[in-house]
């Protein structure tokens, strides 16, 4: 570590903070999967870790390369960017899976099927028609 | 002009992605801009939905206030974890929405998940109505409003 | 104690925290109890191996870890996504 001599005081303690708040939010996350009892609980767990847990790690490898090259190093915005975009997809279709299995089963307190919901107003006004005839 | 660049966003985005990647130099300019004219190209040939952006002026505010949100909502849910898991009602919230636009659909799931403490479950393109799960669920009528008078009116007014 | 002691101390701590984090991941990936848990902590050790790579990378001075941390990211969606398909369907390729 001997590049860290290099660096600025200001600079050691802000990369310091900035990854320390990092990892401290991607273990809450971690215990958050440990401690909730159901998926669609679980699935709001590693969004800490995935949003500002890796923006704050990204944040602090910017100022500590920037500061050490003395010019401005920013392609890891890119980590953070992709990482932004991707995991909201990955967990939209684990939960859309989660939802598709759980309906299968007939378990969990998951809301219906939209057009198993629409059918079942459908046959209630048809019902409803037929009796007025 | 549409023929030779017909993404114009997505081209300057790969640029600017390849010059991240690789070091700046007028060389890797020229290449890049090569790369990426040609898979906006490509991209073209598949015929996606074009989007069509009515106000970008907003997207700085709307980028400012989702990242302050999910600052904020990640303090909540580190708040949730630490207090335990007895202390919090999770539930399902279903929310009429009037976006229709497939772009801003996206990008509004796409906020919705990426902040801890609400995932987008599903989306009926029929009634337009979306459920979310929300994990620190105190009034549904709240979230409702969050999500319409924040987010969905600032799309709306960017995309349509 | 120097800024550059604070800064080693503290990045040897959030890199301890992260693989506590996979630790607890990989715990929960074994008991389930349903695919999607696991599946879900696949995914989430993937990100935190990703910052891991990146805290190594500040630790080392080294801009060859980016390239490395990218890599994880990219691959750790592509398997993700492609499990969490599997998970709805049965299948991979429809």
């Amino acid at each position: 570590m001997t590049h860290a001599a290099d660096l600025p005081g200001w600079a050691a303690l802000l990369t310091a903070a900035l990854v320390l708040v990092g990892a401290a939010l991607a273990l809450a996350g971690a215990i958050g999967t440990l401690r909730f009892r159901t998926f669609f609980e679980r699935v709001h767990a590693p969004t800490l870790g995935t949003s500002w847990g890796t923006g704050s790690i990204v944040l602090a490898s910017i100022i500590c390369f920037s500061v050490l090259g003395s010019r401005p190093v920013v392609h890891e915005i890119l980590i953070g960017v992709f990482i932004t975009v991707t995991t909201p997809v990955t967990l939209m279709l684990l939960a859309r899976a989660a939802l598709y299995r759980d309906r299968a089963e007939g378990s969990g307190n998951v809301p219906a099927h939209p057009a198993r919901r629409a059918g079942a107003l459908k046959a209630e006004q048809d019902r409803a028609v037929d009796g007025g005839r | 002009m549409s023929r030779v660049l017909p993404y114009p966003v997505l081209t300057a985005a790969l640029l600017l992605m390849w010059l991240l990647l690789t070091s700046f130099s007028p060389g890797q300019l020229l290449l890049g801009a090569i790369v990426a004219v040609a898979a906006s190209r490509a991209m073209a040939a598949l015929q996606p939905a074009k989007p069509r952006l009515r106000r970008w002026q907003l997207i700085p505010w709307l980028v400012g206030i989702v990242l302050l949100d999910i600052l904020r909502s990640n303090i909540a849910v580190v708040g949730v974890i630490l207090r335990g898991p007895r202390d919090h009602s999770a539930g399902f919230v279903a929310i009429p929405l009037d976006l229709r636009d497939e772009t801003g659909l996206a990008v509004l799931a796409c906020i919705v998940t990426s902040t801890p403490g609400t995932a987008w479950i599903e989306h009926d393109p029929g009634s337009g109505v979306l459920h979310i799960h929300v994990l620190d669920l105190v009034n549904e009528e709240d979230w409702v409003a969050l999500i319409k008078n924040r987010y969905e009116r600032l799309l709306m007014e960017i995309f349509e | 104690m120097t800024a550059a002691d604070v800064l080693l101390w503290s990045v040897t701590i959030a890199q301890t925290m992260l693989v506590v984090a996979m630790g607890c991941y990989t715990y929960r990936l074994i008991r389930g109890p349903r695919a999607q848990d696991r599946v879900l902590c696949l995914d989430a050790i993937y990100v935190c191996a990703m910052l891991l790579v990146l805290t190594v990378g500040i630790r080392t001075g080294s801009q060859i870890y980016f390239e490395a941390a990218l890599i994880i990211a990219v691959l750790g969606f592509v398997s993700s996504v492609a499990l969490a398909k599997f998970l709805m369907r049965g299948e991979v390729i429809e």
